[in-house]
């Protein structure tokens, strides 16, 4: 434990040097979109935060099915951090679109952002993932079923994916359409470093995250072997 | 594989002789979503087009399963039947494809009643619409069933099963309504099929680590 | 492990969250012997049985069993039955699942041993308490196991059932392992071939 907390301090150290640098060429280097304005720049912060929320539910996932197959205790937890730190990114990502939306087309919520709807059918799931958690007795049956509920929720995110495709395609035509900014080599540059830097900071946030957890277990176990 | 089949059966069929004696889930879910179907038709406005229809006619599908999957486990929990299903020698997801094809029985016999009223009350239902209704129940039972034993884990099970399992039907809700107003229905049906592959699959493969430790 | 064993546990320590119910629990079962469980309520009597059956996974520790799944029987504090169906289809079901040949003559003999046969198409919801659990024992013993765990079986009995399970246990005990977890342990005297008292340390 004790020789990963200088490198840990090393990440997160860079990963305020890399939001720091990702701030800069945000706001500075890269040019203003032609159509969208200023507003545009919370794309920068909006999709990489996105990706990061898709891959700590595939991190959880991955966590999961390694805790089926092999019974490892230590999964339970890794699977456990990597959806809650999911949950967070996937509310930043409804947050920062819903900001878009409003500075794009004036209104909070439109239900014809595809990635906006995934994202909130994901979080109606994964909150119900925490709900059934605390709802168990601590214990291998809990990991398990929990387990088995974080992999069902990545084979959700590509089929609900489709399913809102196919919703707005008939049942609610689009009325608001977003092209992809046409990006410039700065902005494209802007994009990297900031995507980057929102990995970083959130891996940094997966390990404190985890250390803590562990830490609360192991002195639980203490606290139950001393007892008379 | 002939022995799984049995055991299936033998399942199955158990459900079956259950519900037709206690008589109690099949009764409610009829009432129930008749009474639905009614409230919609209140809850409409007047003006209200045959697309809307359609689309409360899934939310009433979907409840009404919700009615019969909170129930489906209920036998197995009293005695601890349950234990002797995971105990015996055979493959633990017979156990949840004998509960699928019970519930999906059970389902379809509130389907041959809230059809029929649906097609009395709001609008005419096409080959296409009930395909949907066909597909998407195999979905809805086959996920359910996985998602119910879940919740029959936990406490406050009651509360738990929907908020489980109403993401998960999302797909299935646009399939069918889909299936029901789009002028190209195949693709939507498809659509189905695929969510019933990729979830049938997955919940009997993930059903053994659900019901042991 | 050895081939005349039936049973080996070493170190079996289960857990739920930070609360161990049972602590370095090891012993071994040779194929026809008798373990007999003791211990106060909330010792990890019915744990310790769980986990033998494989109901529940140690947390800790290993567990080596000689047979598989469909030679195991066991009788909990549930009677693992179904309430709405009858003796027979109780019977029928776990009889088909465990795969017992001559299904039917071997359930008509169990119920007869028990004296469940006049009761055999009444369903368990009218069951007393002793005819339930001298079911569960049928259900138990119905594809002939050769290993047995019994927990607490004699409590839901009255006397006849009982005497009549004592007598049993004499003659099972010939034919297969047995474990027995119970809190009038002076029954099985003639039949225990090594104790185990569980207690909270």
């Amino acid at each position: 434990m004790s020789n990963t907390k200088p490198s840990l301090t090393v990440l997160a150290w860079g990963a305020v040097a890399l939001v720091a640098l990702a701030a800069v060429m945000i706001f500075v280097v890269a040019p203003e979109d032609a159509d969208q304005g200023f507003s545009q720049k919370i794309f920068y912060v909006h999709v990489p935060i996105a990706l990061t929320a898709y891959a700590c539910f595939g991190l959880g996932a991955w966590k999961a099915f390694r805790l089926l197959a092999t019974r490892g205790e230590r999964y339970d937890l890794e699977s456990y951090t990597g959806v809650h730190l999911g949950t967070i990114f996937g509310v930043l990502t409804l947050v920062t679109g819903a900001i878009w939306a409003k500075a794009s087309w004036g209104v909070w919520w439109t239900w014809s952002s595809n990635q906006l709807v995934l994202f909130l059918v994901l979080f109606l799931f994964y909150c119900a993932y925490f709900m059934l958690r605390f709802s168990v007795e601590p214990g291998p049956r809990r990991e398990r079923i929990s387990a088995v509920y974080a992999l069902f929720g990545v084979a959700l995110i590509p089929v609900s994916f489709f399913a809102i495709r196919l919703a707005n395609d008939f049942i609610h035509p689009t009325v608001f359409t977003r092209e992809g900014p046409q990006m410039t080599g700065e902005m494209f540059a802007a994009f990297c470093v900031s995507w980057a830097s929102i990995t970083l900071l959130a891996y940094v946030m997966y390990r404190v995250e985890l250390a803590g957890k562990r830490t609360d277990a192991n002195l639980r176990e203490l606290r139950e072997a001393l007892q008379p | 594989m002939s022995a799984y089949l049995a055991d299936v059966a033998a399942l199955a069929r158990k459900d079956l002789k259950l519900e037709l004696r206690a008589r109690d889930t099949l009764p409610a879910m009829l009432l129930f979503v008749l009474s639905t179907l009614v409230v919609f038709h209140f809850a409409l406005p007047a003006d209200a087009g045959e697309d809307a229809a359609y689309g409360l006619l899934w939310v009433a599908l979907v409840f009404t399963a919700l009615l019969g999957l909170a129930r489906a486990w209920v036998a197995e929990r009293e005695a601890g039947a349950l234990d002797g299903l995971v105990l015996a020698p055979s493959d633990r997801s017979a156990i949840w494809l004998g509960k699928t094809l019970a519930t999906l029985a059970f389902l379809a016999a509130a389907e041959l009643v809230a059809l029929p009223a649906f097609v009395v009350f709001f609008a005419p239902l096409d080959a296409s619409a009930l395909g949907g209704v066909v597909l998407a129940s195999i979905g809805i039972c086959a996920v359910g069933s996985l998602v119910s034993a879940m919740a029959a884990a936990a406490r406050g099970r009651e509360v738990l099963l929907p908020l489980l399992f109403l993401p998960l039907a999302i797909p299935l809700v646009v399939g069918g309504v889909g299936a029901s107003i789009s002028p190209d229905p195949g693709t939507y049906l498809a659509f189905l099929g695929l969510y019933d592959a990729v979830f049938a699959i997955l919940s009997w493969a993930a059903f053994e680590y659900v019901v042991t430790e | 492990m050895d081939d005349a064993l039936v049973l080996r546990a070493s170190g079996l320590e289960r857990r739920y969250g930070s609360r161990a119910v049972l602590r370095g629990i090891s012993f071994d079962l040779p194929r026809l012997g008798a373990l007999v469980v003791t211990g106060p309520n909330g010792s990890g009597k019915t744990t310790l049985l769980r986990l033998l059956v494989g109901l529940a996974a140690p947390t800790r520790g290993t567990l080596e069993i000689a047979v598989d799944r469909g030679r195991v029987g066991y009788v909990g504090h549930e009677p693992i039955l179904y309430r709405e169906l009858t003796a027979l289809e109780n019977l029928d079901l776990f009889g088909r699942l465990y795969r017992v040949p001559e299904r039917r003559e071997r359930i008509g003999m169990l119920l007869e041993r028990y004296g469940l046969w006049d009761a055999r198409a009444e369903r368990v919801s009218a069951f007393s308490r002793g005819m339930t659990q001298r079911l569960a024992l049928c259900r138990a013993l119905l594809h002939e196991p050769a290993l047995l765990v019994l927990d607490e079986p004699h409590s839901a009995l009255d006397e006849d059932g009982a005497v009549l399970l004592d007598g049993e246990l004499v003659s099972l005990a010939e034919t297969c392992a047995l474990v027995v977890a119970t809190h009038t342990p002076e029954r099985l005297d003639g039949v225990a071939t090594t104790r185990l008292a569980l207690g909270r340390s």
